[in-house]
């Protein structure tokens, strides 16, 4: 709540010295008794009229600005000055005469109304002074303490912005070092790739060779099936034998047909038969084996070397960071080779399949390989230091960016947080950071709000902080949290209520608002406020 | 406070997104339309035409002052008993029972102050058409026709007003089961393709009835809630003529114009206590009260009609002139072809009997009377109550109770009562307090009386069940909880979750109710604490239209009959209790969301859940103003609007208006911000201080209102034909009204408003701006540029008004101070208006006269008081300090003559606005006296 002016709450000193009594007109201070002259005409102190002293305090208001009834209740905008003896002296606004609620404590404000004061001024006068004792010692020892956290805060600042110095320095030569890394890396895997290719390729020219030869056994093994008279052809009567060559699927091969497949000729001999046989090695069924079905053909350019599985990657916490924030993925480097783990071991299993697992690499690769990996892994980890330092300057640097007071003497609730147990809940306030509150027993916390700002009025605004966009309330607004801060030696977290739905106040005593004390004699003095 | 947030939450969380999804608007569906009421649809079906009902004039006996006669319905050979009685004050009663029901029909009794004194009645001629009978009064008659039957009240040559002239009387008459019958009993169904058929309908329920007629005559469905009826049908209803009338008013509560509306192609306006989620405006829907009178005004006469019947009720209104323009009519007076305008109205309600009080007028304030003398008068309430409330739902403990009360003081705001909502009770259980919360509510309730300040606490009728709750307990041991159909407590949600309603038609409940508020019984509470009756239609969340079962049981008559009187009976117990407490010295003061005809008797009402939207700060006068023609006086609407937040503008202008209407409270619903009047800024707080003490100023003036309704039936706060009701421009104004005859408001109620025109009545006669002493003519529409500090209000030339001009910070406060008397002059040099003092709390006024009761007079140069009531006995320290005379010339001399001497009165005269102020008179405010100008 902001502070208003108001009429009851202005600051008076405490008259110290013997009370003097004031003569004259009831209701008068004691600084305006001079325009109050027995017996001689009174202006008003607005100057709009004069008339017979007679007619001051005699309850009725001839004055526009109720000038003429310090003492009654006659005019609607007139006050009324207590001395009230031992304690503050105080103006009430003129309704409050005589109207049957004691306010001044000297009594002199029911002087007609038949209600029963007791002059308390002593004893207020009493209470008061050791409230403002205390206090005074309060704020004595807050603000010692405010500038020892002034200090501190100079010095933690002054410690973080050489320490961020350092580390943008150190931060340079790791960026330097990344870059190093970087092309040592690239260096590496430049080989690395062409040896991998290489090996890849000399397998390839293995396997193409391996299944030339199997394709040229089995066509002379055909030949030698298909040719059921022996005679060294393979006649058209003896293709039609084979029946699962039929081209157009119904079920006979016509002589026509076979005759196509064997490019026209009534018969052909071995060598011809080569050309022949690519038109039917897909179809055809071996004798001796008809059981078996066709071999499944991997096309060559398939089959590669073992290949890491992505669902197992080798950092599984790399998996929590991509989640966590998906922003750095374009600086993960982590997935740019997913065959970075060699096939330099054979599996058993796969052993019976010899012509279809690459051959480990030789010597030479794997030791392009090994190289190629380390750049990597020493490149990764030069830029994981990278990130983390930068992380460690973004933080630093968003706490010194943080508006900490004039004197930066809030730095030291920075990144702390403060309880308040009550009836139902835990309310805890994390300064700069948010507000939640946790029932007591058992349930979710719910957040009354993130920092926002200080909100305190214009000639301070320190003594209040605002914390918003905290959980919505239903059918409501979000919550918010509007912490009242006043000096006290202790950092605590004194009250909490909430004066709206959904929008909190917390009342919070700090030493860092604690204010130099006023080192003077305090006189009394009177000040009015309209 | 109605919060559907924990009502839908209790009900269903699927609800909550709905919600979010719809307008801020009622949720239509929850309530029924004539169409999905039964009963109405089958009613509404009946089209006027010829009645089937005969009155058998052999029947007839007349005794002194009753006539009975019974009437036949050739239809179905059912008889009705029809009783007239001519009442005491120029009305007459018409009754229509069932000569011999299955059993007895339900009578609303507690209604009336009394069986109403009657009048002799006598027969002046009689032949086989019919009878003629003296209504005492100027040539006036009632004409019982036979056949078909009907009646007219006629003066000399004129129908006043007739029954079942368009032969829609008809009476559900009971039955068993079997003996089912589709069509009300009454008028013939013209549209009836088997017209033929109906003329032995009475015989044919059992066969060819199809089976779409017969629907819900022996149970009804409505969403998911069935309702058993197991009387069957039993509606009724009956139709008035109102010759020459194009102006109906009253029959509250509804959001919409003072002037009722035809309600063809409509629905008809619907009067059934119901919790009304957000309501909306202009429109016939009910809303949480009903007051079933109706009155009829022009240029020669007022008159009333009352309609005694607690059952759900509709009202149908239609008119010969209804889309005719002002051209159309001149031309019809220049053709001399003007067929006289008139007024049909139709009433048709559940259960019961026909009851109903014809109030003859003449003058409005003849019917005013009349009414009263049925069901009483407002009651007069503790001058306090006229302060400034200041509620919110809710101020969440002591220490927010004492800070709020503290600001108050801080910004020099007066106040008198602070409101405590649901959240205060221990889990919502009534007369408790949450121990948390509200540990020492004595201590708290002492810190407002040393400020001479008081309390309001939430006291609702629906009770949680729970076996710890010492209120239910007893509710529960002594037998005293509505039952369901099955005999067993009848229970539903409300705010503590499940709760019972304990039976207040019961005597002994309410007795035992009022009980509950002896100070030994309702731990902490004191006598500066009074009570809030909200929730009372009943509110049931779970319920049929979120209301009790209607086949719920009151002893052996059905929640059917009883709806509407329901929270009536929940007022009454609550005020009984209060004066209770005091051994009967204390007045009560109790506000109360539900309503009927004679609730303005216990307390204070209110127009329920309003929004923070302009519109809404609209509708406060109109309905506000309805009710006030019905009797109850004591209403406001909450201040700032209860849902949403009011922009500041709206929120100042509501103060502006509601420190002018008779109830003025702040509210505001859990989900809003802070409003208190000093959270908008210094400029903004000054603008409420000065409204609010605006109204203390004229605490006087409005007590003085209180009294004379308190006594005579006048309205308080009424629109402007009351006091001018031969002036047709005044007819239909709803945008402003008089505080009694002297004061005249009209509020800033549009956004940014620059200027309002102001209707300024009374040829000849002259106001005057109550802030500026501007003279003005009567007669005129006076536009009137305003600003944020504007309140347009005019006090009439002729009238007196006192006023104390010393605000203090509540009106206990400013129980001694002296008055400032504002004579404003007629053009003829004439005021006159009254004084009413007394100890502003206690029945003594009434038991022991203790009060001041003065006239004064302002006439030939001469202002003098005389006593009104020379036998009464109250002793003032009060004065009058000053007097204002508007419209004066300069005197030469002014005198005071008081106990037989003169003297010499100091005097200002301001020519610019001719003011004349006499200073400091001086006598006190119970003394005879003369002002002389000389």
């Amino acid at each position: 709540m902001t502070c208003v002016h108001l009429l009851l709450t202005l600051v008076f000193a405490v008259s110290l010295g013997t009370p003097v009594e004031i003569q004259g007109p009831r209701g008068v201070p004691l600084t305006k008794k001079q325009f109050y002259v027995e017996n001689k005409p009174f202006t008003c102190l607005d100057g709009s009229r004069t008339i017979p002293f007679d007619r001051v305090n005699d309850d009725y208001c001839d004055c526009k600005d109720g000038s003429d009834e310090p003492g009654t209740a006659a005019c609607p905008n007139g006050s009324f000055h207590c001395t009230n003896a031992g304690y503050r002296t105080m103006f009430i606004p003129s309704s409050r005469i005589n109207d049957g609620i004691c306010d001044c404590c000297d009594t002199t404000d029911e002087y007609n109304s038949g209600a029963k004061c007791e002059n308390t001024c002593k004893e207020l006068g009493r209470k008061e002074r050791e409230v403002l004792q205390k206090m005074t010692e309060i704020t004595k020892e807050g603000f010692l303490l405010k500038q020892h956290l002034i200090e501190e805060a100079k010095k933690g600042h002054q410690e973080k912005q050489i320490k961020v110095t350092d580390m943008q320095e150190n931060k340079k030569q790791l960026d330097e070092k990344v870059e190093v890394l970087r092309t040592v890396k690239e260096t590496a895997e430049q080989p690395e790739k062409e040896a991998k290719e290489r090996h890849l390729k000399a397998w390839e020219e293995q396997k193409a060779a391996i299944r030339l030869e199997k394709d040229k056994a089995k066509m002379a093994e055909a030949f030698l099936e298909l040719d059921d008279n022996a005679d060294g052809f393979v006649s058209v009567s003896e293709l039609q034998s084979h029946a699962e060559l039929d081209a157009d699927a119904d079920g006979t091969l016509t002589e026509t047909e076979a005759q196509g497949l064997m490019g026209g000729a009534e018969q052909v001999d071995m060598s011809t038969f080569e050309s022949v046989w690519p038109n039917i090695k897909d179809k055809y069924h071996s004798e001796s084996q008809p059981e078996e079905p066709a071999p499944v053909e991997t096309p060559p350019d398939e089959v590669k070397e073992p290949v890491v599985d992505n669902d197992s990657e080798p950092y599984p916490e790399d998996d929590i960071s991509e989640e966590e924030d998906e922003d750095d993925e374009d600086e993960d480097d982590y997935h740019e080779d997913d065959d970075k783990a060699p096939p330099t071991i054979k599996t058993p299993e796969k052993s019976h399949e010899d012509e279809d697992a690459m051959p480990p690499y030789d010597a030479d690769t794997q030791a392009l390989i090994d190289a190629a990996q380390k750049a990597r892994d020493d490149f990764e980890e030069a830029e994981k230091a990278l990130r983390e330092m930068d992380d460690q300057i973004r933080n630093i640097e968003k706490e010194l960016s943080f508006d900490f007071g004039p004197d930066a003497e809030f730095t030291y609730l920075y990144s702390q947080c403060y309880e308040l147990t009550t009836g139902e809940y835990i309310y805890r306030l994390c300064p700069f950071n948010r507000v939640s509150q946790k029932p007591k027993y058992g349930g979710s916390e719910t957040n009354l709000g993130t920092w926002g700002s200080w909100s305190g009025p214009e000639n301070n605004k320190y003594l209040l902080m605002k914390y918003e966009h905290g959980t919505g309330c239903w059918q409501g607004p979000n919550r918010s949290t509007t912490v009242k801060l006043t000096c006290g030696k202790e950092t605590v977290v004194t009250s909490t209520s909430e004066p709206s739905r959904c929008e909190y106040l917390m009342e919070f005593t700090t030493p860092a608002v604690c204010q130099e004390p006023a080192n003077t004699d305090l006189s009394p003095h009177d000040h009015v406020e309209l | 406070s109605s919060h559907n947030s924990l009502e839908m939450g209790l009900l269903s969380v699927v609800c909550v997104s709905l919600f979010f999804s719809s307008t801020f608007a009622v949720d239509r569906g929850n309530f029924k339309t004539c169409d999905q009421s039964a009963f109405c649809k089958r009613q509404r079906a009946l089209k006027p035409g010829q009645s089937p009902y005969r009155a058998l004039l052999e029947t007839l006996e007349l005794s002194d002052s009753r006539l009975t006669l019974q009437l036949i319905n050739d239809n179905n050979k059912v008889h009705l008993l029809l009783e007239l009685y001519r009442l005491q004050g120029n009305m007459t009663r018409v009754k229509i029972n069932e000569l011999k029901p299955l059993k007895p029909r339900f009578e609303v009794p507690d209604v009336l102050i009394a069986e109403p004194p009657t009048e002799p009645l006598s027969v002046l001629s009689k032949d086989d058409n019919g009878v003629v009978l003296s209504l005492g009064v100027k040539n006036q008659r009632l004409i019982v026709s036979a056949r078909p039957f009907r009646l007219d009240i006629m003066q000399g040559p004129e129908v006043l007003l007739s029954l079942n002239s368009r032969g829609l009387l008809a009476f559900e008459h009971l039955r068993l089961h079997k003996d089912t019958q589709a069509q009300p009993d009454g008028a013939e169904v013209k549209e009836s393709v088997d017209g033929d058929q109906q003329q032995d309908e009475g015989e044919k329920g059992e066969d060819g009835e199809s089976d779409k007629e017969e629907v819900g005559l022996w149970e009804e469905t409505f969403k998911s809630h069935t309702d058993t009826k197991p009387n069957g049908p039993t509606s009724i209803s009956l139709d008035f003529s109102l010759p020459g009338v194009e102006h109906v008013y009253g029959i509250p509560e509804h959001a919409d114009d003072l002037k009722l509306k035809t309600t063809d192609g409509g629905d008809p306006y619907r009067l059934y206590n119901l919790d009304v989620f957000q309501y909306e405006l202009y429109n016939p829907m009910a809303l949480y009260g009903s007051i079933p009178v109706m009155l009829a005004h022009n240029t020669q006469r007022t008159m009333g009609i009352f309609w005694l019947n607690a059952a759900e009720t509709w009202v149908d209104i239609s008119s010969n002139t209804t889309g005719k323009t002002v051209f159309g009519k001149m031309l019809d007076f220049v053709q001399g072809s003007s067929e006289n305008p008139q007024t049909d109205v139709r009433w048709i309600s559940e259960s019961g009997i026909i009851d109903v009080f014809i109030m003859l007028g003449p003058k409005p304030s003849d019917v005013f009377s009349q009414y009263a003398s049925l069901t009483g008068t407002q009651s007069f309430p503790p001058l306090a109550s006229l302060g400034y409330h200041q509620c919110r739902w809710n101020y969440n403990d002591q220490e927010d109770v004492k800070s709020v009360d503290q600001g108050f003081d801080q910004h020099d705001i007066p106040y008198d009562f602070i409101w405590l909502d649901i959240e205060h009770a221990d889990g919502k259980r009534y007369f408790t307090w949450d121990p948390h919360k509200f540990p020492q509510p004595k201590e708290m309730l002492q810190g407002l009386m040393d400020k001479k300040r008081k309390m309001v606490a939430i006291v609702d009728p629906h009770i949680r069940v729970d076996s710890g709750y010492k209120i239910h307990n007893e509710i529960t041991s002594k037998d005293f909880y509505v039952k369901n159909k099955d005999g067993r407590n009848y229970e539903g949600w409300c705010w503590p979750g499940n709760s019972g309603y304990p039976d207040f038609t019961k005597p002994e409940m309410r007795a035992w109710w009022a009980s509950m508020f002896a100070y030994d019984q309702y731990e902490g509470s004191m006598e500066n604490l009074f009570t809030w009756n909200d929730m009372n239609e009943p509110s049931v969340f779970n319920g049929p239209e979120v209301t009790m079962h209607k086949d719920a049981l009151h002893g052996k008559w059905e929640h059917r009959d009883i709806h509407n009187i329901y929270g009536l009976y929940v007022q009454m117990a609550t005020a009984e209790g209060q004066t209770r407490r005091s051994g009967g010295v204390e007045r009560p003061f109790v506000l109360t969301r539900a309503f009927f005809a004679g609730s303005q008797r216990y307390g204070a009402v209110w127009t329920g859940d309003n929004a923070a939207e302009w519109d809404h700060l609209k509708i406060s006068i109109p309905m506000c103003l309805s009710l006030g023609l019905v009797g109850v006086s004591f209403c406001g609407a909450d201040v700032g609007g209860f849902f949403k937040n009011p922009s500041t503008e709206l929120l100042v202008r509501w103060y502006q208006t509601g420190a002018y209407q008779p109830f003025f409270r702040a509210h505001a619903h859990l989900d809003t911000t802070r409003r208190e009047p000093w959270l908008f800024g210094p400029e903004n707080t000054a603008l409420i201080r000065e409204v609010i003490r605006q109204r203390y100023a004229l605490l006087p003036y409005w007590y003085q209102l209180l009294y004379q309704a308190h006594k005579t039936g006048m309205p308080v706060m009424r629109p402007l034909w009351v006091d001018y009701p031969k002036d047709t421009a005044t007819f239909t104004i709803d945008d402003e009204f008089l505080i009694g005859r002297d004061l005249l408001v009209h509020p800033v109620t549009e956004e940014g408003s620059r200027g309002v025109t102001a209707y300024l009545p009374g040829a000849g006669e002259v106001w005057y701006d109550v802030h500026t002493f501007q003279k003005h003519n009567g007669a005129q529409n006076l536009y009137i540029p305003v600003t944020l500090s504007s309140i347009p209000v005019f006090q009439r030339g002729g009238s007196i008004i006192p006023r104390k001009d010393r605000v203090r910070r509540s009106s206990t406060c400013m129980e001694n101070d002296p008055y400032t008397l504002y004579v404003a002059l007629s053009p003829k040099k004439f005021a006159e208006g009254e004084l009413y003092i007394d100890d502003g709390h206690s029945f003594n006024y009434d038991t022991k006269k203790e009060f001041i009761h003065r006239s004064l007079t302002f006439a030939n140069n001469a202002l003098t008081s005389n006593n009104l009531c020379p036998n009464c006995n109250f002793l003032t320290s009060s004065w009058i300090e000053k007097v204002l005379i508007l419209g004066a010339s300069k005197p030469s001399k002014v005198l005071l003559k008081m106990d037989g001497k003169e003297t010499p009165v100091d005097f200002e005269f301001d020519t610019s606005m001719s003011v004349l102020t006499l200073r400091k008179p001086g006598m006190n405010a119970g003394a005879d006296w003369t002002l002389l100008l000389q």
